[in-house]
């Protein structure tokens, strides 16, 4: 135990207290300080794990710990933090953050919906800090039930279909991780559970990496919307509630990419190198068939959500690249997409919440009517369609340079495929962009709508901040993120 | 020069200070920021050319080339990594100039062209944030740091054409231009790939040891695809199509984005590359050439029978800068004596046309203000009532004209003296182009000015001073900077070159021009009373060339031709029916396993049926078969 258990002592507080409340201003309390809490605790850990590498701290893992859980298979609670979980823990607390005060004016069931999300948070951040499998196991299954009942119940639209269908579907991807999971622990012949340590090992028999690293990667990749098994995520995201959203796209979908790496490619990189032709072609296609459905969707979220099956696809793109660069580019990209969809899914979520519409040939002109919102929906759709300056171009450009560092034809035409996304993700942003925010406003019942207010902007300002944060500095996070891949990446070159 | 960070370090404070607080401020206050930034930064960039050019040259005779900043600002790998830096070369400082200039000249005059314009403020953060990304462009110490400030440039164009966010025409041609250039920049971002690859850097100097281990043949690839954003930029066919639309934008945005700056961006590009081009793919610099040689004659047809003012302009954009890239792609070696004049030729043109151009937008401009139509038949007989407009369109007029004195004579002489160099054939081709864009320049002179005179609404007047004064001063420019010994700053090797006027050449040219400014003359200069349409002379060649005219009014069906596939390919053929796969093959398949799930439940239910006898049955086949299965085994 050592201070990264804050992570989830601190949700558990929150749930707690919580379950105490009685009234909604003190749900608020509640809520507002432990997402604070979090927001600091993840920038103390930044400056903390910069500091430890500083001092010449050259190991895989800083502040690592270990407690027994279950002695007889094995299972530790073991936590320990790289720059790669660093920079993931922070999108979440940001995410967590914004979200609270996204969803600031949720009247329904409140107390419930915040003990569901406190509760989806927990599972998060526990992911984040474990580095047992089975501890990563558990806290991902802690972060996806939450997930069914939030759409579910606080959804809007086929809200049960929706909720339904997503958990179905991260559950088959959970039963393939679960036999993942067990089949790296008796390939290896381990006695541990320690992803490390297990590296370490590096013993997995050839064959049977070739039968587990598929399917862990599938596992994985369900969450991180891979193609062909991304149908659950235009649907989920159209339902959730405006934070659900967020955090679901924001952080969810990261620890498809996270694990994939940590996990699949970090224990079985034989398997991964041999295999990873299959999966370049399938993140290939997510990569262009997510822009080109985002042309001509006509419900914002849809919109949104095709965009983050193409710009989730480009993270395990990048990843299946292999090397340091390119593995750089996907945890940027991981960061990048989170913060700028969790952004669009606010700002999207603040306009419905207005105009009670989200489908774009009945908006128009919300410029005039709401120009905090609409200029900073043009923010997020610049920087989800690369603008330097923002966070979209600086993942984009490491990952293309990175994959451009393999000379056969083969990764050099995927990654020109994957390039030419840049071009439909102007298409669509701007088609986008053009329809709703720009022109004259079409429905003259929306005239009399309001701008955002304070808790809107401090949510939407927060994220503006962290995107335009990550594109004009980037160097400190990339050298950050850049110097943690590379245990995983020497594991695959022998 | 230390100092220099701030000519980029002001224009973003201005940006970011317009921005957040534009609207708790006066208008006034709001311009007057920008437009002090803007002084502040001309005052710096003279600053700069002063210091720089006044320094004593190296042995070689080259001026030095200056990098008083470099840092990494996002490493990729041991070699690859974009900085952000400044670098100062000739180029670079003259760039820095007529950026600068051309920026200052538009922020006063915006002053009196968008007053009471609803988002002034918005309007002047904008211009700082294009001044910037554009400054921050030209002085890139690396090819990927010039790309992330051509996507800010790009952005800003994309702004400032949308500017009149209400109007549906304005929103369609930022979308187009934005999008075109976009394509564009793919090719672009792949070439900078190609290149960061094969040379072992992103800097312009590539590392030569790893470029020899087998990267040479690579690098014309490289190149040519580097110049496809290029010609996005500078809208070179069949990329222009976004730039006659981008004149939806505001007319000083024309002037100094459309005309000045942003468009020369391409020409800028294959002259930081020049060395390389001439080093490693002299074939595809020589394409460059024809391609631009194609272009200029392509848009002057067009212009010949435009009859938007600012349309018109905008293909001579489009044509003069197909002179510039010309003059490049003319260049067979790195020494200005023998085949390398091209190069001082192009940059000196950049230099004068930037000038001439804004003047003619900012007086088109200027027109339109005192007219408020864009329609060359609204207008005639202006010369009575805006007499400094008149005479400084005139000026401008004659300039691009290429009649001596004037700035364009010279710099086009030295353009086609560098063609005829090349071959009699460009040589003869672009003297042809000068001539027809002396004959459109003069049907708009003619037309605007002098003509017949419509019944206008109420009587046109000459623009308040903040509008003038730029347009004298920029006349006074383009009066003089022909006479600037461009040569001893510029040139292809970086040693000083000694401009002459090549006489045949030049009286070739005097000749052709003056040709056909009489031929305008003839036709527009009439007064009297209004005559039928069929007196516009491309309109009387109907008679002639009936399909010519049809396609060059129709601007040669480019943009039918893009409409098709944008709207007809990619939106109808291809992204329907992914949408279509997707929701009903892709998702239909786990719709299907889940409806398997629930048909499989519904089927098996009747065996709990809760019958003793029934479950008795099963049980005692089960055991039967069972035993039967073992028996057999």
């Amino acid at each position: 135990m050592n201070f990264l258990s804050l992570y989830v002592l601190i949700p558990l507080l929150m749930l707690g207290a919580l379950w105490a409340c009685r009234n909604t201003r003190q749900i608020r309390g509640v809520m507002a300080a432990g997402s604070s809490a979090l927001l600091i605790l993840s920038i103390a850990l930044v400056f903390l794990y910069i500091a430890g590498r500083r001092a010449g701290n050259t190991d895989s893992m800083l502040f690592t710990a270990d407690t027994v859980w279950y002695a007889p298979l094995n299972i530790h609670y073991s936590t320990g933090v790289d720059g790669i979980s660093v920079a993931m823990l922070l999108l979440s607390s940001v995410i967590v953050f914004t979200g609270t005060f996204a969803s600031w004016k949720m009247s329904y069931q409140t107390k419930e919906y915040f003990l569901w999300y406190s509760l989806l948070s927990m599972g998060v951040f526990g992911f984040f800090i474990s580095t047992d499998l089975f501890a990563m196991f558990m806290f991902y299954e802690i972060a996806l039930i939450p997930m069914y009942l939030l759409i579910g119940i606080w959804g809007s639209g086929r809200k049960e279909y929706s909720a339904m269908k997503l958990t179905l579907m991260l559950m088959g991807g959970s039963a393939f991780l679960l036999s993942g999971i067990l089949g790296i622990y008796f390939g290896s012949g381990a006695t541990t559970m320690n992803i490390l340590e297990i590296a370490g090992l590096h013993n997995i028999p050839f064959d049977q990496q070739c039968i587990w690293f598929p399917v862990t990667f599938i596992g994985f990749g369900v969450l991180g919307a891979l193609f062909p098994f991304h149908t659950w995520s235009p649907d989920g995201h159209a339902s959730a509630p405006t934070a659900v959203s967020m955090l679901h796209a924001g952080v969810l979908m990261k620890l498809g990419g996270y694990g994939c790496f940590r996990i699949a490619m970090y224990l079985m990189p034989e398997a991964a190198g041999q295999l990873s032709w299959i999966f370049l072609i399938l993140t290939g296609i997510s990569v262009i068939y997510g822009a080109f459905s985002a042309c001509v969707q006509t419900d914002l979220k849809y919109i949104n959500a095709y965009s983050s099956v193409s710009h989730c696809g480009l993270v395990l793109f990048a990843l299946l690249m292999m090397n340091a660069t390119a593995a750089t580019g996907a945890v940027l990209q991981m960061l990048s997409h989170g913060l700028m969809t969790a952004l669009f899914f606010a700002l999207i979520g603040m306009i419905y919440g207005r105009t009670h519409t989200r489908d774009i040939r009945e908006l128009g002109g919300l410029m005039k009517i709401m120009p905090f919102l609409s200029v900073c929906y043009v923010i997020a759709g610049l920087a989800n369609l690369g603008l330097p300056g923002l966070s979209g171009f600086v993942a984009e450009m490491t990952i293309f340079t990175g994959s451009f560092q393999h000379a056969d034809p083969f990764h050099r035409t995927l990654t020109i495929i994957a390039a030419a996304s840049i071009v439909i993700t102007a298409v669509y942003i701007l088609r986008l962009v053009g329809k709703i925010l720009y022109g004259d406003p079409v429905n003259p019942q929306h005239l009399k709508l309001t701008d955002a207010t304070w808790e809107e902007r401090l949510s939407v300002i927060c994220l503006i901040t962290a995107v335009a944060g990550l594109g004009l500095a980037p160097w400190w996070i990339s050298r950050m993120i850049g110097e943690s891949v590379l245990p995983v990446i020497s594991q695959m070159i022998p | 020069m230390k100092f220099t960070i701030f000519i980029l370090l002001l224009p973003a404070f201005s940006f970011l200070l317009l921005a957040l607080a534009g609207k708790r401020m006066k208008p006034a206050v709001a311009g007057g920021i920008g437009t002090a930034v803007s002084g502040i930064v001309t005052v710096l960039s003279c600053m700069t050319a002063f210091l720089y050019f006044g320094a004593p040259r190296l042995q070689d005779g080259t001026h030095a080339v200056l990098i008083p900043y470099n840092a990494t600002w996002l490493p990729f790998t041991e070699t690859l990594h974009i900085d952000m830096g400044i670098l100062l070369d000739p180029i670079s400082v003259m760039m820095l100039i007529v950026i600068s200039t051309v920026s200052l000249m538009v922020h006063i005059y915006s002053f009196g062209y968008m007053k009471g314009e609803k988002g002034f403020q918005r309007y002047y953060a904008f211009l700082s944030l294009f001044t910037m990304s554009m400054l921050g462009l030209v002085v890139a110490t690396n090819i990927f740091q010039m790309y992330a400030f051509w996507e800010l440039v790009g952005v800003s164009s994309y702004l400032l054409i949308g500017f009149y966010y209400t109007r549906p025409a304005a929103i369609a041609a930022s979308k187009k231009a934005f999008i075109v250039t976009r394509f564009a920049d793919l090719g672009f971002l792949i070439g900078i790939l190609v290149y960061g690859y094969y040379a072992g850097t992103y800097s312009f100097r590539p590392d030569m040891v790893a470029l020899m281990s087998g990267g040479v043949a690579m690098l014309p690839l490289a190149l040519g695809l580097m110049f496809v954003g290029g010609a996005g930029k500078s809208a070179m066919f069949p990329l222009h199509i976004w730039l006659p639309d981008a004149m939806e934008g505001p007319t000083p945005v024309s002037a100094l984005i459309h005309a000045a700056t942003m468009v020369v961006a391409g020409v800028y590009l294959v002259a930081r590359m020049f060395p390389l081009y001439i080093g490693f793919a002299p074939g595809v610099l020589e394409a460059i050439g024809w391609t631009g040689a194609f272009t200029s004659l392509f848009a002057a047809v067009i212009a010949c029978v435009q009859t938007d003012i600012k349309r018109v302009l905008a293909f001579s954009t489009i044509s003069q800068i197909g002179f510039m890239i010309t003059s490049l792609g003319v260049c067979t070696s790195l020494d200005p004596q023998q085949g390398g004049l091209g190069y001082m030729a192009s940059m000196f043109h950049l230099f004068t046309h930037a000038m001439f151009k804004a003047l003619l937008f900012l007086g088109a401009g200027s027109i339109i203000h005192a007219v408020h139509s864009n329609e060359m038949s609204k207008m005639g007989g202006l010369h009575k009532y805006m007499p400094v407009t008149h005479i400084v369109f005139l000026i401008a007029c004659l300039s691009i004209a290429g009649i001596p004195v004037f700035s364009g004579f010279f710099s086009k002489d030295e353009i086609l003296t560098a063609c005829f160099g090349y071959s009699p054939l460009m040589g003869w081709f672009m003297t042809g182009v000068a001539a027809i864009t002396a004959f459109y320049m003069f049907r708009l002179y003619f037309q605007i000015f002098w003509g017949r005179n419509p019944r206008y609404d109420h009587t046109p007047h000459e623009s308040p001073a903040t509008m003038t004064f730029p347009l004298v001063f920029l006349a006074a420019a383009t009066c003089m900077a022909g006479f600037i010994p461009f040569g001893d700053f510029i040139s292809s090797n970086g040693t000083a070159y000694h401009i002459h006027i090549d006489k045949i050449t030049a009286a070739a040219s005097i000749a052709a021009a003056l040709m056909a400014i009489g031929l305008a003359a003839l036709k527009y200069a009439r007064t009297g009373p209004i005559l039928p349409c069929g007196d516009d002379l491309p309109d009387s060649a109907r008679g002639l060339f009936p399909a010519l005219h049809k396609a060059a009014s129709h601007r040669f069906y480019i943009d039918e031709i893009y409409q098709f596939i944008t709207h007809k390919i990619i939106f109808a053929c291809i992204s329907r029916p992914i949408a279509w796969i997707d929701r009903h093959i892709v998702d239909g398949f786990f719709n299907a396993l889940g409806w398997t799930a629930l048909i499989t439940g519904e089927e098996i239910r009747p065996m709990q049926s809760g019958h003793i006898q029934q479950y008795a049955i099963w049980f005692l086949g089960g055991a039967l078969a069972i035993t039967v299965l073992l028996l057999l085994i």
